[in-house]
């Protein structure tokens, strides 16, 4: 076991007590720490007393029934709601007060349940809309064509190509992104999410409408992106083969509050989480 | 040559399209010079041809807010009058110190384009950090209070400078200004600018419409322009990949006034005398007609668009009374058109190559 607190960048971090992190993270500053995280929706309680913490090369995974607050989580996270409550610490930084452009570049990023595709634009210019913050020439070198601007355009093209083969998708480079098939868009929208080079990549959904066989290519994909990129991931999915075949640590939320967290051993055996999505199980009851 | 051709083939799309439109507006008015060198354009015509000029730079800088931005703006007039005036002002007072006319013109539609892009950054500010209709709410009466403004206003100048008075109460006239009398009044209140030197030429109106092209084309194809359509496409996601709304908002939006303002200086160097009721909220309008036609985000559509919808009601001339029927026809008309899915099936079948799969030149 892990000491209860470790000396990182000249600081002690604390290591949570209930740690999901697997053995490799542990002694390193976690990617993400929820703490006490809440928010209200006029008097509803849509997520309360959210404490989480992800490692730093994580696939962890967020699960729950239909409006568990799963989503609301994510939207909390890359601040689209400011919480009630509650702090986010990302990468040991607080990012209260943050817009949702700054959470991106502090290191968040993040796919969308319903895909939001910048879809009458060309797949490499979503991706190298990706790439904004890491091209670095002003409107004028642009509007004059300064060699800056050559240069630059060159490399995020590149770029833009390398991020694309992670899914066999440069042949589709110049293809309007709206007209691309439906998991070919869904794996569109986590190379630009990739492309802002994140340390944290949050994906909502990401085998929604996938079949099983593009699931488990999309399994191995994750796994590969994680290491390779060397981030951390959290992702919602309702495939549970998926979430119990490639997530460390998953989290189980029900109205907005996590019943249960573990590995998916612990998770699988949990008598909450059974309960949680299939009901209570009646006295010698079969069914 | 056929290592040329190749070259060309191997160009993406977009870029094909910037070099045709360039290409396009080049040869126009080479046709058009040669054409009136041997006097085969008529008087009329003639005289069209600045004002064409200015409404094109009009109708391309309206479309990098409604067409690449997408968002509504109904007083680009405002920004086109604000242009005018001031440059009608630089061009007049300029007059001793810079004897050449063409540098007078290049001058004054530098000073025109930047102050209707300080008025276009007073108008953003606050507005494009709303989401909704507003902006087409505020840009509607900010044309409307610019035109009330240059009505109220009464600029002179003479051997001891800029003289300006503004005449709230109505009962100013020019000589109340104290000009001495070398002076010369340049705007009279309600009577607009008069006496205008014309400056204007149909070549300075060429160069123009190609630093306006080359501005807005390299704009839409840099990172800025490729940020500005992530906004138009999907604010949220854009937001999501880091990209500060107001910021590129705010950089569209002035650019666009900027370049109506160099229009409209233009514009107000052609004429002897203007007045502020021209640039009301029809001329908004029009030039928004323009775009739409044209078609949204699509530049060499707003050039074709401008210069036919322009020439058109004139050749008609007796039907010009029915000009503002006829437009709001054929919007109604173009809006259906555009929106109907058999009719765009159609478009498809014709025109296999326009869109998506097959798109991989």
């Amino acid at each position: 076991m892990a000491e209860k607190k470790v000396f990182e960048k000249g600081k002690m971090v604390p290591v949570p007590s209930v740690s999901i992190i697997p053995e490799r993270d542990l002694g390193k500053t976690p990617i993400l720490e929820c703490s006490h995280l809440g928010i209200d929706f006029g008097g509803l309680t849509a997520v309360n007393e959210f404490n989480i913490t992800v490692g730093r090369t994580e696939i962890a995974g967020l699960i729950g029934p239909n409006g568990a607050g799963k989503t609301t989580v994510f939207n909390l996270l890359t601040k689209v709601y400011q919480p009630t409550r509650g702090t986010i610490l990302l990468d040991g930084m607080d990012t209260h007060g943050k817009t949702p452009a700054q959470i991106n570049r502090m290191g968040i990023a993040r796919t969308f349940q319903n895909i939001r595709l910048f879809s009458s634009l060309s797949v490499e210019d979503n991706v190298k809309i990706g790439l904004h913050n890491q091209e670095k020439y002003s409107m004028v070198s642009g509007i004059l064509r300064l060699p800056k601007y050559w240069r630059q355009e060159k490399a995020a093209h590149e770029r833009a190509l390398e991020l694309l083969s992670i899914f066999d998708m440069e042949h589709m480079a110049n293809y309007q992104a709206g007209s691309l098939p439906y998991g070919a868009q869904r794996r569109l929208e986590i190379v630009r999410a990739l492309a802002t080079n994140p340390s944290l990549l949050l994906l909502d959904e990401p085998a929604a409408g996938m079949n099983p066989s593009e699931t488990a290519e999309l399994m191995e994909n994750i796994v590969k992106i994680r290491d390779t990129f060397q981030i951390a991931i959290m992702l919602i999915e309702h495939d549970m083969n998926l979430v119990m075949g490639i997530c460390e640590g998953i989290c189980v939320l029900n109205f907005g509050q996590i019943i249960a967290k573990g590995t998916a051993e612990e998770i699988q055996s949990n008598p909450t989480v059974i309960e949680a999505y299939l009901g209570k199980q009646q006295e010698g009851g079969a069914g | 040559m056929r290592k040329l051709t190749q070259k060309i083939r191997g160009l993406k799309k977009t870029t094909k399209v910037d070099f045709a439109t360039y290409l396009g507006v080049i040869l126009a008015f080479i046709a058009v010079t040669l054409l009136g060198r041997f006097g085969l354009l008529n008087r009329s015509l003639t005289g069209m041809l600045v004002p064409i000029c200015a409404y094109i730079v009009m109708a391309v800088s309206l479309n990098l807010t409604v067409g690449i931005l997408g968002e509504l703006s109904l007083g680009h007039a405002g920004f086109m009058s604000v242009g005018a005036f001031s440059g009608v002002i630089a061009a007049q007072s300029l007059q001793g110190a810079i004897p050449s006319a063409p540098v007078r013109l290049a001058v004054a539609i530098l000073v025109g384009a930047v102050f209707a892009a300080a008025a276009g950054f007073i108008v953003g500010v606050p507005v494009l950090r709303l989401r909704g209709d507003y902006l087409a709410i505020v840009t509607l009466a900010f044309g409307e209070i610019i035109k009330e403004l240059i009505n109220c206003l009464l600029v002179g100048y003479d051997s001891r400078g800029l003289h300006m008075a503004f005449n709230v109460s109505g009962s100013l006239t020019i000589n109340d200004l104290g000009l001495e009398p070398d002076g010369m009044a340049i705007i009279k209140g309600a009577q607009g600018a008069t006496g205008t030197t014309t400056i204007a030429t149909f070549t300075a109106g060429f160069i123009l419409i190609m630093i306006t092209l080359v501005i807005v084309l390299n704009l839409v194809r840099s990172r800025a322009g490729r940020a500005i359509m992530a906004l138009r496409d999907n604010r949220i996601a854009a937001e999501s990949v880091g990209i500060n709304v107001t910021k590129y908002k705010l950089m569209a939006f002035v650019t666009s006034a900027s370049l109506a303002g160099a229009a409209g200086a233009l514009y107000g160097l052609n004429y002897s005398n203007l007045a502020a009721s021209k640039f009301s909220f029809d001329t908004s309008i029009l030039v928004l007609v323009y775009v739409v036609l044209g078609g949204l985000g699509n530049m060499w559509g707003s050039i074709i668009a401008a210069a036919v919808l322009y020439i058109l009601p004139e050749a008609l001339r007796e039907f010009a009374d029915y000009r503002m029927l006829v437009y709001a026809v054929v919007l109604i008309l173009v809006m259906l058109a555009t929106n109907n899915d058999q009719l765009k099936a159609l478009a498809g079948r014709i025109l296999p190559k326009r869109k998506g799969a097959a798109d991989n030149g």
